[in-house]
């Protein structure tokens, strides 16, 4: 029976492959910093974007000169295989030598490590240049999908819904832009004016399944069940008038809503080969950035519709079977200090906003953090001031389902 | 005596992992997989495989896409035989093949996608002159719910494949006698191939058809990229579910794993019917001893085809490489507005560890297989052997689809706590490795003049100094080549490298495939240019290396 075999061998294998040194102490920093030095951090992290994969190859550079960490960048198409894997091994009993040490997340890929407790800590915390992000005042960095973190993760970098178009596009005939809709009934009023030129990407993409989230809060009439667990409201009444809307969408989508792009990014290819005229990202300063690599024409412009876009911030954790915790504190920390904060949100560089309170900077600190606002295609700098809050991260998934049953296969 | 065991080992090799693999899909198909607390046998992952949305469809598009490539490819390929053999346009097809045969699935792929795409370069060079299209049109080509994109880009990649197996048998045949023959009792050229070398070619290159079949009707990257997507091909279906974080789903993955057996086997099936029915409609068209009609026919097709693939397949490269040096790029302008080294600079630095991991699996690979494959051929030839039956069985890696098996591989290595490294990978790329350097070396090895060792022998020299100084030297040519088959293989293989590498293993395939996703043509046109110029170094080398070595012998310089 070679499956007995197997579950026999498993436990041997993981003698053989070493005694599991105890946990690092995150509150003595000194040690960490010791204990770091030499260790190699494997990083899971999402890597459909080359911009945010040439800034964690230079995070790779700055810890290797700073802090004698090799820093490798594990590519994942989505985040959920780096989870599965740590699961995986919890289940085969590999609880000190795991492969990950550091994955990139938010969202319901925390609540499922945090519930299944495949993380270690709580440690952010204790990070010193955790207290720049100035939780007292803002609560976002310290709450993820409605749940506290409770030190689990740390907090890296923000994202919100913002809208861009092509103005020589959407100018037509007349020298007036007209003007982008500035809600999700008025979206549609506008794919049906423009058919096909608009779509959003394939759920269970994130983008895409943010978009859902947005349209449904703007939706339905009982939002205030979406910051409670799915299971405590009627989903199919809940969610009633957003399948009528998407179905009243989807005829007037790109390829009519039978394909759909795979990410964000690729929508942003569309709109860069002309074929759509308005698309929206998770990532700001996205569309500036695409502009001054070419990838977007000149005229694109980018707006936040009036009633504020779902907004969140994105973390990094660290497996409880981490056999590198100290390494990847080291890591994380880095990734909250200014100098990589303030490279992060460089436009030439990926344009990711900062996690730090700028406000609360010292002035010397403060200026690295100047947007460019020279760029049309930037966003006013008060843009962001509307910010609707993550509902439950048990929506998204069943959402994502519900999604899936609907529209895969007809 | 390690030669006596070489045949042996070689097929343990290739067969052990496969039924392991199939075996550990299988028992989690049918719930069992204690580690991940299923310890009883039952039928809910059926259920639940059959409760997924658009699973039958999946199904479906797997198997027609298979049947549909191997036709379309298997006809154009006979129909180049029969009317262009020892044309112009024959000697130039002949020596393109390597090439073509060299680049990578994926990078085939993305350029079908950038040329046939509603904003790619054939509609950008159509438009707006012919077209009147001043904006990309929204036509659904690439990723159509009906596979035709994933079946063209199979296609171009299979066409090159089954050639060289024609080309390889053919000379069995002796095909020029039996053409100039039945032209005596007034065939024309094209008609007369078809009747008397086409019904005894097939049986020589059936093998390579199943495999086509197989791989057609189970392949992963190809399907990522041109593949429908709601849903998508079943292959493609399985691994998403293998990296679900709902772990139950890998008892799902496991059932759908052993459907896409069931899918290639009914495609292979299904082929096997349409092989009997092929069988006796030719018998009856060759019964009735037509001479002249539908030659011309016959004639056109035979050059337009192969020479309509060949040029998408380059022209698709060249579209590659100008996406990656493209500034902004508006539709409908047929080139680019401004050209930039921007996106070469970007990706360099993250070039080099992908590009040596690249390297340094694809030669562990092939290196373990050419001296595998050498050992068990030396062993046929100094026992007087015929080659023995147990050849099918390299084809095993070939036919049974990768997913089926590779995935239980995936779950027996984790299971063991086993850390992914570049040598499980090459240990992986191993197994379709050998089967392609065999096959290649294993003609010309056999066909080698048994009178040079028997003058050898006679000489004085042992068993092994003839091999070492007389076969092998002489054989260099071919060696060479089949070696560039095998690293051409490896860089090629995108499925083992994701899932035995887990994800820490990166080479050029699964950078370029992952960056599929992120759908920046110009980042993915660095990649894929990449990725299909490294297998081209290693065809360079194999033609250049001999005539460097050999320059004042032209007979050891190996085919023009």
């Amino acid at each position: 029976m070679p499956i007995r075999l197997l579950a026999a061998a498993a436990p041997v294998a993981l003698l053989l492959s070493g005694p599991a040194a105890a946990a690092p102490d995150p509150t003595n920093w000194e040690a960490v910093l010791d204990e770091a030095r030499g260790q190699t951090v494997y990083w899971y992290a999402w890597a459909g974007e080359q911009r945010t994969n040439d800034y964690i190859d230079w995070v790779a550079g700055r810890v290797e000169a700073q802090f004698d960490i090799a820093l490798t960048h594990v590519k994942v198409g989505d985040t959920a295989e780096a989870v599965s894997r740590v699961l995986a091994e919890k289940q085969a009993g590999n609880h000190d030598d795991g492969n990950v040490d550091l994955i990139w997340i938010n969202g319901e890929n925390f609540a499922t490590m945090k519930a299944n407790d495949l993380l270690f800590g709580p440690f952010a915390g204790s990070l010193p240049n955790f207290a720049l992000t100035h939780p007292e005042h803002n609560p976002e960095v310290v709450t993820d999908f409605t749940l506290p973190t409770e030190g689990y993760e740390s907090p890296w970098g923000r994202a919100q819904i913002t809208f861009y178009y092509d103005s020589h596009e959407l100018r037509g005939d007349s020298d007036e832009v007209a003007a982008p809709p500035q809600d999700i009934p008025a979206l549609l009023e506008w794919a049906e004016a423009n058919p096909g030129r608009f779509t959003y990407p394939r759920i269970p993409d994130f983008t895409g399944s943010t978009f859902l989230k947005q349209a449904l809060i703007e939706l339905t009439d009982e939002e205030q069940a979406l910051y409670a667990p799915v299971e405590e409201s009627d989903f199919a009444a809940v969610t009633a008038p957003l399948w009528d809307y998407l179905d009243a969408l989807h005829p007037h989508l790109w390829r009519s809503g039978r394909l759909f792009p795979a990410t964000g990014p690729e929508m942003r290819s569309l709109m860069g080969s002309g074929e759509l005229a308005l698309a929206f990202t998770f990532t700001p300063s996205e569309p500036a950035a695409a502009v001054a690599d070419f990838e977007l024409p000149e005229s694109t412009r980018s707006y936040v519709p009036k009633g504020g876009t779902l907004g969140n911030v994105h973390f990094v954790a660290i497996p409880f079977n981490s056999p590198h915790k100290a390494g990847a504190m080291v890591v994380a920390d880095f990734l909250l200090s200014p100098e990589a904060q303030a490279h992060k949100q460089d436009l030439a560089v990926w344009g990711d906003h900062t996690v730090l309170d700028v406000a609360r900077l010292d002035d010397e600190t403060r200026a690295l953090f100047a947007l460019d606002e020279s760029n049309p295609a930037m966003l006013p700098p008060d843009a962001l001031q509307q910010t609707l809050p993550e509902p439950h991260p048990s929506w998204m998934t069943a959402l994502q389902d519900a999604w899936q049953a609907r529209y895969i296969g007809n | 005596m390690m030669l006596r065991l070489a045949p042996v080992l070689l097929v343990a090799l290739l067969v052990v992992p496969i039924l392991a693999g199939l075996g550990m899909a299988l028992l989690p198909a049918f719930g069992y997989l204690p580690a991940l607390g299923g310890d009883s046998l039952s039928l809910a992952p059926w259920r639940a495989l059959f409760a997924e949305p658009g699973i039958w469809r999946s199904a479906t598009i797997s198997l027609a896409s298979g049947l549909l490539a191997t036709a379309i490819s298997l006809a154009v390929v006979l129909l180049y035989l029969a009317a262009a053999t020892g044309s112009r346009l024959d000697r130039w097809i002949r020596r393109l093949i390597s090439p073509l045969l060299s680049i990578p699935h994926a990078a085939a792929a993305f350029g079908l996608a950038f040329l046939i795409a509603p904003s790619g370069l054939v509609a950008r060079l159509a438009s707006p002159g012919l077209t009147g299209w001043e904006r990309p049109p929204d036509l659904l080509i690439v990723q159509d719910p009906w596979g035709l994109s994933l079946i063209a880009g199979l296609v171009i990649k299979e066409i090159p494949f089954l050639l060289l197996m024609s080309l390889a048998a053919l000379p069995q045949l002796d095909p020029e006698r039996r053409v100039a023959m039945a032209r005596s009792l007034g065939y024309r050229p094209a008609l007369a191939w078809w009747k008397v070398v086409a019904p005894s070619l097939y049986p020589l290159i059936r093998l390579p058809v199943y495999a086509v079949v197989a791989y057609a009707s189970s392949v992963v990257d190809v399907a990522m990229i041109l593949g429908p997507t709601l849903p998508p091909t079943l292959a493609v279906s399985i691994l998403g579910w293998f990296s679900d974080p709902d772990l139950d789903k890998r008892f799902l993955a496991s059932a759908g794993a052993i459907l896409q057996l069931g899918v290639t086997a009914t495609a292979l099936a299904i082929w096997w019917g349409l092989e009997r029915v092929a069988s006796r409609l030719m018998s009856l068209w060759i019964e009735r001893g037509g001479r002249r009609r539908g030659e011309v026919g016959l004639h056109v097709a035979g050059k337009l085809w192969i020479l309509l693939a060949t040029a998408i397949a380059f022209v698709g490269i060249a579209g590659l490489a100008i996406h990656s040096v493209a500034g902004f790029w508006r539709f409908p302008d047929a080139l680019p507005g401004s050209f930039t080294a921007a996106h070469w600079a970007r990706v360099l630095p993250s070039l080099a560890g992908p590009v040596a991991s690249t390297a340094l699996i694809a030669l562990c690979a092939t290196l373990l297989a050419m001296v595998l494959a050498l050992a068990a051929l030396e062993n046929e030839q100094r026992r007087g052997r015929h080659p023995s039956r147990a050849l099918w069985l390299l084809y095993l890696p070939l036919i049974v689809p990768q997913i089926a098996f590779l995935f239980g591989l995936a779950v027996v290595m984790e299971q063991l706590g086993t850390r992914p490294t570049h040598a499980l990978v090459a240990f992986g790329h191993l197994l379709f490795v050998l089967p392609y350097v065999f096959l290649s070396l294993s003609e010309a090895y056999r066909r080698f003049d048994p009178r040079w060792s028997q003058l050898a022998l006679t000489l004085g020299a042992s068993c092994n100094g003839t091999f070492w100084r007389v076969r092998l030297p002489m054989l260099l040519a071919p060696i060479l080549t089949a070696l560039a088959v095998g690293l051409a293989v490896s860089i090629g293989q995108y499925l083992p490298t994701q899932l035995l590498g887990g994800g820490r293993v990166t080479t050029v395939t699964t950078e370029a495939v992952s960056l599929a996703a992120g759908g920046n043509r110009r980042v993915i046109g660095v990649w894929a240019l990449v990725q299909a110029v490294l297998p081209l170094v290693g065809f360079i080398l194999a033609v250049g290396l001999p005539r460097l070595l050999w320059s004042r012998r032209r007979g050891m310089q190996g085919a023009p």
